[in-house]
């Protein structure tokens, strides 16, 4: 295995056991969010080795990594930034912040990464923090009331290093830190 | 903030401390199990029908009915399957809830897995609610700790474990049967029924799947009674709501009501009138798959009854506000966009027909909209309506639908100004 190695497999072998015997097929989920957690998006060598380890074809893992769009199939920045444009954040002002953090990030629309390889941003259906719209999420954890002017200082916050504190909760470092708390690993941690 | 009544699910939402299982003890916490575990599955299955609770997540289905249709003698485990998937545009409620005080989940969790005789339950919560997430998992570790979950649920002997399954953003998931496939490491795509959960759901086992707030409900009930929770809301629709509402409003956020409460209460006394003192021009009361309603129709009940005698429905209880400078039009290509996105490709009508009503209807909204187009959009919610195999595309047709039944002069006046009158009228008017 490339991927799913070493003290990794042991991670991997302990989210099978979550699930009841016979039903090991459960755990494709938060295995591809610890392939996503090391690799920082899902690779070809981490389908191989999710399948290997469950005794399922490629194919057949890959058939569940393309259908959800929090696993991403292509490389992505150190940081995502998802805007919600749907209809609640967009009836409070969501286009401008879309426009503000491309322009803030340097990046075209539709451009999946930046050239320093910092940022992926992200037009977003409804995130569920209606109440504090217009909403965005940096590495799943949410930022609220996002102005245009909020959006240049997160940006410009990431550009400089700093994870900015999210409005519940502890910051979550990176894309492949939130990866690793999606598999369900270092919870504890990252909650204290 | 409640009207006039104690609040119920919201009532230690004052108290931060509820979070933890000590602050939550301190409050009554984990009386319903103790009452129980006192008593037989039939039992607690009965006090749940006569409370009348409902399902909350959408369909409204009673509560105990569901539970009672589980057969526990088939010889295959039985699973609480509890759907956190909340993502339904508009809806937020079910985070605030376990936010604040994810014990009372767990609680009403583990009260559902008795009444079936379930030993394992699992928790499917949408990945986007990464926090929520860490806050449920602090619960569980504490709940095993305090020997509330485990080998002998609070002395009783009785075993349960509860899995938490991060869902990896998708709408459909919030289906049952979708839900289920994914929590089996599948494609998250409908299943065909029956056979229903109750009797073939996870690992063809007979399972009950819950919404987040109807399982909050329970444990009250057990405690305090079926005739208690009576006391408020209609007597088709009982108990309390959680509504959230956002928008065009000066107060967004998430409300408990009585059932029955009308629009316009929840609108000025809660939510704090429309934003900035302008005009309301429509609103979801469920949604955005449930069909929009108008300023003609604020004195609606919100309850299940009323709303479905107005044309629409109770859905999750999300108020999507609009005021007189929304564009009905620009609206709905959004909402409808969210559904082509969303659509799981299984059925050709809503995989195909989202994805051109998302394409018509900006035309009209952009101004290159042709006369024949909105004829084609009545056709369109026709041909979406009931012809999938699950309700996300009527979500689409209701979209298309009720905006085209309330709003047709907008619709005919994009197109005879080959631009939106609305952009045009308020053109000065930031938003």
């Amino acid at each position: 295995m490339a991927v799913l190695e070493g003290a990794v497999r042991a991670e991997a072998d302990a989210i099978v056991a979550r699930y009841p015997k016979g039903r090991e097929r459960s755990a494709i989920m938060p295995l591809l969010y610890l392939v996503q957690s090391i690799d920082g998006w899902i690779t070809r060598d981490g389908l191989r080795d999710v399948a290997e380890l469950l005794g399922l074809t490629t194919a057949e893992v890959e058939a569940v990594a393309t259908f959800y769009t929090m696993y991403r199939l292509r490389p992505t920045g150190t940081h995502l930034v998802n805007i919600c444009t749907n209809l609640a954040c967009k009836l409070r002002g969501a286009q401008d912040v879309v426009d503000a953090a491309h322009a803030a990030a340097g990046m075209d629309h539709g451009q999946e990464i930046s050239e320093d390889g910092l940022l992926t941003l992200h037009e977003e259906e409804c995130l569920g923090v209606c109440d504090f719209a217009p909403a965005v999420q940096i590495d799943f954890m949410n930022h609220d009331h996002v102005t245009p002017e909020r959006m240049r200082e997160l940006i410009a916050s990431l550009r400089r290093g700093e994870v900015p504190t999210p409005a519940r909760g502890p910051a979550v470092g990176s894309f492949k830190a939130a990866s690793r708390v999606l598999a369900g690993l270092e919870a504890e941690e990252a909650a204290s | 903030v409640t009207l006039g009544f104690e609040p119920r699910l919201t009532r230690n939402w004052d108290d931060p401390s509820v979070i933890g299982l000590d602050g939550y003890l301190a409050k009554d916490g984990y009386a319903g199990l103790r009452a129980a575990l006192a008593m037989t599955p039939a039992d607690i299955v009965e006090t749940v029908k006569a409370s009348g609770l409902r399902g909350r997540g959408g369909a409204g289905f009673p509560t105990g009915m569901k539970w009672g249709f589980v057969p526990m003698d088939t010889g295959k485990p039985t699973y609480v399957v509890v759907n956190f998937d909340e993502s339904e545009p508009g809806t937020c409620n079910n985070r605030e809830l376990v936010e604040r005080e994810p014990h009372r989940l767990l609680e009403g969790t583990a009260i559902s897995a008795l009444a079936i005789g379930c030993t394992t339950a699992f928790i499917y919560i949408r990945g986007e609610y990464l926090w929520q997430s860490l806050v449920l998992q602090r619960a569980l570790d504490e709940a095993y700790a305090n020997g509330y979950l485990g080998e002998d649920v609070a002395g009783s002997g009785t075993r349960l474990d509860i899995v938490l399954h991060r869902g990896a953003g998708a709408y459909i998931c919030g289906e049952e049967t979708a839900l289920l496939n994914s929590l089996e490491g599948l494609r998250g795509q409908p299943r065909l029924r029956p056979p229903f959960p109750a009797v073939e759901g996870l690992y063809a086992s007979p399972t009950v799947i819950n919404n987040v707030e109807t399982l909050m409900n329970v444990p009250d009930i057990l405690v305090r009674g079926s005739d208690w929770f009576r006391e408020l809301g209609t007597e088709k629709s009982p108990g309390t709501k959680m509504v959230t509402v956002s928008g065009k409003v000066e107060r967004p956020g998430n409300y408990e009501i009585a059932l029955g409460t009308p629009f316009r209460v929840v609108l000025e006394e809660l939510a704090g009138g429309v934003l900035d003192g302008r005009a309301l021009k429509a609103w979801t009361p469920g949604g955005s798959s449930t069909p929009i309603l108008t300023a003609d129709h604020v004195d609606v009940g919100i309850d299940y009854e009323s709303l479905a005698a107005a044309g629409s429905m109770l859905g999750t209880a999300a108020i999507m506000v609009l005021d007189e400078t929304d564009c009905v039009v620009d609206c709905a290509a959004r909402m409808v966009e969210f559904y082509a996105h969303e659509s799981c490709g299984k059925c050709t009508p809503c995989r195909e027909g989202s994805w051109w009503a998302t394409r018509v209807l900006n035309r009209i909204e952009d101004g290159l909209g042709r006369p024949e187009d909105v004829p084609l959009m009545t056709e369109m919610g026709t041909n979406l309506l009931f012809k999938a195999f699950c309700a996300l595309a009527d979500g689409t047709a209701s979209v298309i639908n009720a905006t085209l039944a309330h709003f047709p002069d907008e619709y005919e006046a994009h197109v005879r100004l080959g631009a939106c009158p609305l952009r045009v009228a308020h053109a000065e008017v930031p938003v």
